[in-house]
C-alpha cells in the first residue's frame, strides 16, 4: 500500500475506540455475558486499533526503511522519492523539505472553518515518531484493556466499596461501575492517539483537555471515596495551570505565525487557487535544519513601532499589497536590528533579536502545559495522588501514555524551542528527577513509589531534551512507557492479591505469585537500566545511557564548562543509584523476606491468566524494544525504534547550536555516538550507569534483603531527612500555605464582604421596602379600599338596625305600616299622576 | 247645591271611606284578636260599598254593571273563608296562650 494511506489507517485507528465509547455510552448497560459486559468492545476496538497501527508501521518500513547505516549520522540520508499524500479531498499535504527532515505527511482530513487568517481545520501530521507512538499507545493500551477485565472483574456485581463509610456506620454498596470503565479507557484511548496525530496545535490542544478530562475521570472512578474525589481535582486544576501557560504559548505562535499546523500544508482555496502554506516548523527555521530565525510575524509584532512609521510614511492612496511590500521590505533589517554581532541572523546572535522574546515566550507557554500533564516540577505534586484511580489506568494514564504527552509534545515542538527555553526544560527536568527520586525512596505505598518513580523518569526526558538529546528524550519515553505499564500492571497484580498498597503489609509474595514476582523483576532490572556493558542489555539501559552520554556530552562540550551542565549530568547520574535503589527496595519489600502481615499472606494468589499474560507479553517488550538487529543482516540491521526515531529527528539537532547569549553550546547529539568519542563519552558513561545502577541495587539488598543495615536505625539516624522525604519535600504543604491558603484568605474575605456588606444592603432594602409596603398597606389598603367597604358595609348595617325597630313583631302595628303604606302610594299616585287622573 | 241634592257616587265612597278607615283604626287598636277580625270584616266592607257604588247603573253611566256586584259576592265569600281561617288561628293562639291578646304575639320581631 502507499504512504498515501497512512492518514486513513491511522484516522481509522483513532476513530475506533471513540465508537467503542459511544457504543459503550448508549447500549454499555444493556450488554451481557456474551458481550463481556462491553469490555469486548473496548478490548475489540483498541486491539483493532493496534492493528491497523502494525498495518500502518509496516506502510512506513516498506517505504521509509531505517537506518542506512546503524545510529545513520545522515537520517537525511533517506533520500525518500519526497512523498506526497493526495489523501485529503480538500487539502492535499506535501513535505516541503523532506530531503532534510525526514518523510512527514501532514494535510487536513476536514476544514472546520475558516475565519480569516484564522485556520481551524482536523489534520494529520505522521512521521516515524506519529508510527512509534501508535504502535506504542494501542499495545500497551490492549495489554491494559485484556488487564482490567481480569483486574475489574468485581465490578461487574454490586461492590461494597470497604474504604467509604457511611454515616450509619455501614459500608457504602453500589452498583457496578465495569462498563463505564471500559468506556473511559475508551475514550481515553481515542484522546491519546488524536494527540499523537493531531496536524496542529489547535488540535493538540483540544486531544490535550480531552486526556485531562479522561484522566479526571478515572481517578475520580472511586468517586464515593474522598481521596478520590480530591485526586481528581487536585489533578484537574493543577493541569489547569499548566494550560494557562500553554495557552499563552499559543497566542504568541499564533499571533507571531498566524498558523496552527506543524508542517506544510497546500490546500485549495475557495477560489479554487493552490495556496502553499507553510506550517510552524518552516516558518520558524526556513532553511531546513537551519539555524533559528525568529518568524517575520514576531519581527512585525516586536517592531510595531516602525510598522506604524512606514504605513504613516507611504502614501495615502497605497494600498493594502504595496504596505505589506513596503513591511516585508523591511522586516530583514528590524530582525537584525536589535543585534550587535552575529552576522548570520542566528537566533543567539545578540542579545536581543528583535521579535526573540516572544519565541521564547512561546517556547516557555508550550512547555508549561508539559509540565502540568508529564508532572514535571513544579506542577508534579498530582500525579502520586492520581493513584487513587484503578491501578489499570494508572498504569495506562499515569505512567505510560497521558503523562508522556508532555513529552511527546517537547519532541514534537523541538524545533520552536530556543536555546533558553532548553535550559528551563533541563532544569525542570532535573530537578523533578532528583526530587522525585527522593521521595520515592521513602515512599510505603507500592504505587505511589512507582508514581514517583514515573515523575523522575518523566525528569529524565525533559532532562534529554533539554540538553538536546532528542532521540534520546523520545526512545526513553517508548522503553520507560513499556516498563513503568508492565510494572504498575505487576503492582496492580499484587494488590488484587492482598487488597492493600501498604508494602510494609507484604513480603514474601514469591512464592504465592512467581509470575508477578519475576516478571516485575524483569520491569525493575530494565528501569534500572542492568546490562552487560557494550554487549547487550534492557531496554532501559539503551535509553538511559543514551540520555546520560548526552548530559555527558552536554557538560563535556568546551563552552559548557559552567556549574549549571555539571549539575545536570551528576544530578541524573546520581539519579540513576537512587531509581535502582528505591525500585529494588520495593520489591524486596513486596516479594522477598518473611510476610509480614500472616492473615493477608495466607489470601494471595497468583491473579488470573488474563492478567498474567499481558505482563508477559509487557515485560518480553521491556527487555526487548530498544535492541536492534545484529550488524551484518544488510539493511535488516537498520531496523530498530532508535533508527525509526532518528527519521524524525529535527533536523537542526545534528548541528551543535551555539547560543552566545547563554555563553552554551548545545552539542549535536550524534557527536557522542561518534567512534573517535567511544573512549572519551561512550566508555566512562556506560561504566558509570552500571556502576550506580548495581551499587543502588547492592544498597537496597543489603538493606532490605540480607537485613545487614537495619531500615530503622538508617531512618532514626537520617530521622530529619526522612521526615522531609516522607513529607514529600513540603509540597503540598507549600501550596496549601503559597497558594491554597491565601486563596481561602480572599474567599473568606470575600464571603464576609458578600454576607455583611451586600447582604446587609439587600437587607435593608428588603427591610425598608417591606416596611414602606407595611404604611402604604395602613393608608391605602385598611383605609382606603377596606375602609371605604367596610364603611359602607356598616352604614348598610346601622340602617337595618335601625330599619329593625320598625319590624315589632305586633300585628297592629302591621296594620298600621299597611295603611300608612297604602296611604302613602295613594298620596304619592296623587302626587305624581295627579294631572293624569285630572285629565 | 240644594239640600236634597241626588245621592251621588261620591256618597257611597265617603261612606265606604268612613267604614275602611274605622277598620283600619279598629285593627291598629284592638289588642283583642276577635276585635282586630271585625276590623278586617269592616275594611272588606268599606270596599264592598264602593264595589256597589261603582257596579249601580243608577248612580254613573259607564258603570262596572254586574261586575262590580259579582266581585262583591267574591268578597263576601272569601270574607267567610277568612273570618273561618282567621278564627281557628285564633283559637290556636289562644290554645297557645290562653289569651287572644295580639300583642303577646311579638315573634315576627325583627
Amino acid at each position: 500500500m502507499e504512504p498515501s494511506a497512512l492518514p486513513w489507517l491511522l484516522g481509522l485507528a483513532t476513530l475506533l475506540p471513540l465508537a467503542s465509547f459511544f457504543f459503550l455510552l448508549l447500549f454499555g448497560p444493556r450488554l451481557g455475558k456474551a458481550w463481556g459486559d462491553g469490555a469486548y468492545v473496548a478490548t475489540g476496538a483498541i486491539a483493532a486499533a493496534g492493528v491497523l497501527s502494525a498495518i500502518s508501521l509496516l506502510i512506513w518500513l516498506g517505504h521509509h526503511f531505517p537506518g542506512g547505516e546503524p545510529e545513520a549520522h545522515a537520517a537525511q540520508a533517506v533520500s525518500a522519492p519526497a512523498p506526497h499524500t493526495g489523501a485529503a479531498d480538500a487539502a492535499v499535504g506535501s513535505d516541503g523539505h523532506a530531503a532534510a527532515s525526514g518523510p512527514s505527511y501532514a494535510g487536513d482530513y476536514y476544514l472546520l472553518g475558516q475565519f480569516g487568517k484564522l485556520r481551524l481545520s482536523i489534520g494529520y501530521y505522521i512521521d516515524s515518531l506519529t508510527i512509534c507512538m501508535f504502535c506504542l499507545v494501542t499495545v500497551i493500551a490492549t495489554c491494559i484493556h485484556f488487564y482490567a477485565m481480569g483486574y475489574m472483574h468485581d465490578e461487574q456485581r454490586e461492590v461494597t466499596d470497604r474504604e467509604v463509610t457511611l454515616r450509619d456506620g455501614t459500608y457504602l454498596t453500589r452498583r457496578g461501575r465495569y462498563v463505564r470503565f471500559f468506556q473511559y479507557l475508551s475514550l481515553f484511548s481515542f484522546s491519546m492517539l488524536g494527540l499523537v496525530l493531531a496536524g496542529n496545535i489547535f488540535m493538540v490542544f483540544v486531544f490535550w483537555e480531552l486526556v485531562g478530562i479522561c484522566s479526571y475521570f478515572l481517578i475520580g472512578f472511586y468517586i464515593e471515596r474522598p481521596s478520590a474525589c480530591c485526586a481528581a481535582n487536585k489533578a484537574f486544576i493543577v493541569n489547569r495551570v499548566g494550560d494557562v501557560g500553554m495557552i499563552v504559548g499559543l497566542m504568541a505562535l499564533w499571533g507571531g505565525l498566524g498558523t496552527f499546523a506543524f508542517g506544510d500544508l497546500t490546500h485549495i482555496d475557495a477560489d479554487g487557487a493552490r495556496r502553499h502554506e507553510p506550517g510552524i516548523f518552516s516558518l520558524v527555521r526556513p532553511v531546513p535544519g537551519g539555524p533559528l530565525r525568529v518568524p517575520d510575524g514576531m519581527v512585525r509584532l516586536s517592531a510595531h513601532r516602525e510598522v506604524a512609521q512606514v504605513v504613516d510614511g507611504l502614501d495615502r492612496q497605497a494600498d493594502q499589497a504595496e504596505i505589506e511590500r513596503a513591511i516585508a521590505a523591511r522586516v530583514p533589517q528590524w530582525r537584525d536590528g536589535g543585534q550587535e554581532g552575529g552576522p548570520d541572523g542566528g537566533p543567539g546572535g545578540g542579545p536581543s533579536p528583535r521579535g526573540y522574546a516572544l519565541l521564547v515566550v512561546a517556547g516557555i507557554g508550550i512547555f508549561c502545559g508539559c509540565v502540568g500533564k508529564s508532572a514535571q516540577f513544579p506542577l508534579h505534586v498530582w500525579l502520586p495522588d492520581a493513584m487513587e484511580g484503578p491501578t489499570p489506568v494508572s498504569a495506562l494514564v499515569h505512567s505510560a501514555t497521558m503523562v508522556a504527552a508532555g513529552v511527546y509534545l517537547v519532541g514534537r515542538f523541538f524545533p520552536v524551542f530556543t536555546p533558553e527555553v532548553l535550559l528551563v526544560i533541563a532544569l525542570v527536568g532535573c530537578l523533578t528527577l532528583f526530587m522525585a527520586a527522593t521521595i520515592a525512596i521513602t515512599a510505603t505505598d507500592i504505587k505511589r513509589v512507582l508514581a514517583y518513580s514515573t515523575v523522575s523518569q518523566l525528569g529524565y526526558m525533559m532532562l534529554a531534551l533539554g540538553v538536546g538529546g532528542w532521540v534520546a528524550g523520545l526512545l526513553h519515553l517508548i522503553t520507560h512507557a513499556f516498563f513503568k505499564s508492565l510494572l504498575f500492571l505487576c503492582s496492580g497484580s499484587v494488590i488484587h492479591a492482598v487488597h492493600t498498597n501498604d508494602m510494609r503489609l507484604m513480603g514474601g509474595l514469591r512464592k504465592k505469585m512467581p509470575i508477578t514476582a519475576y516478571t516485575m523483576l524483569i520491569g525493575c532490572l530494565a528501569i534500572a537500566g542492568i546490562s552487560v556493558p557494550f554487549v547487550i542489555g534492557l531496554s532501559g539501559y539503551y535509553s538511559k545511557d543514551r540520555v546520560l552520554e548526552q548530559a555527558y556530552s552536554f557538560m563535556m562540550h568546551a563552552d559548557n564548562r559552567n556549574f549549571l551542565a555539571s549539575l545536570l549530568f551528576y544530578t541524573a547520574a546520581g539519579g540513576a543509584m537512587i531509581t535502582a535503589f528505591y525500585m529494588f527496595r520495593m520489591w524486596y519489600l513486596t516479594f522477598v523476606g518473611e510476610p509480614r502481615d500472616a492473615d493477608r499472606y495466607a489470601h494471595a494468589h497468583e491473579s488470573p491468566r488474563v492478567m498474567t499474560v499481558p505482563l508477559m507479553i509487557l515485560a518480553v517488550f521491556a527487555v526487548a524494544v530498544a535492541w536492534s538487529p545484529p550488524g551484518g543482516l544488510g539493511r535488516w540491521s537498520g531496523l530498530s525504534v532508535v533508527n525509526l526515531l532518528e527519521q524524525s529527528r529535527p533536523p537542526h539537532t545534528l548541528a551543535d547550536v551555539a547560543s552566545p547569549g547563554l555563553g552554551m553550546t548545545w552539542p549535536n547529539e550524534h557527536f557522542a555516538h561518534e567512534p573517535s568519542q567511544h573512549a572519551t563519552i561512550v566508555v566512562p558513561v556506560t561504566w558509570l550507569a552500571t556502576l550506580t545502577a548495581w551499587a543502588g541495587i547492592a544498597l537496597a539488598t543489603v538493606i532490605y534483603a540480607l537485613g545487614y543495615i537495619q531500615a530503622d536505625e538508617v531512618r532514626r539516624y537520617f530521622s530529619r531527612t526522612h521526615r522531609f522525604l516522607l513529607n514529600k519535600w513540603w509540597f503540598d504543604e507549600l501550596y496549601a500555605l503559597a497558594f491554597i491558603r491565601p486563596v481561602q484568605a480572599v474567599a473568606r474575605l470575600s464571603a464576609a464582604l458578600d454576607r455583611r456588606l451586600l447582604d446587609g444592603l439587600i437587607d435593608g432594602v428588603a427591610r425598608w421596602t417591606n416596611r414602606l409596603a407595611k404604611v402604604w398597606d395602613r393608608v391605602a389598603d385598611s383605609l382606603i379600599v377596606d375602609g371605604s367597604l367596610v364603611g359602607f358595609a356598616t352604614s348598610i348595617y346601622r340602617f337595618g338596625v335601625r330599619l329593625q325597630r320598625v319590624q315589632t313583631g305586633r300585628l297592629r302595628d302591621y296594620v298600621v305600616y299597611v295603611a300608612a303604606g297604602a296611604l302613602a302610594i295613594f298620596v304619592a299616585i296623587s302626587f305624581f299622576r295627579g294631572f293624569y287622573w285630572g285629565g | 247645591m240644594a239640600i236634597f241634592a241626588p245621592i251621588t257616587v261620591a256618597h257611597y265612597l265617603a261612606v265606604g271611606a268612613v267604614l275602611f278607615v274605622a277598620g283600619i283604626v279598629c285593627m291598629a287598636t284592638k289588642r283583642n284578636a276577635l276585635g282586630i277580625l271585625m276590623g278586617a270584616e269592616l275594611v272588606l266592607n268599606g270596599a264592598n260599598v264602593n264595589l256597589i257604588a261603582f257596579g249601580s247603573d243608577f248612580l254613573r253611566p259607564q258603570s262596572l254593571g254586574m261586575d262590580g256586584q259579582v266581585m262583591v259576592l267574591f268578597v263576601i265569600v272569601l270574607a267567610a273563608a277568612e273570618a273561618a281561617v282567621a278564627l281557628a288561628i285564633v283559637l290556636n293562639f289562644y290554645v297557645n296562650h290562653t289569651s287572644i291578646d295580639v300583642d303577646q304575639a311579638d315573634r315576627l320581631k325583627g
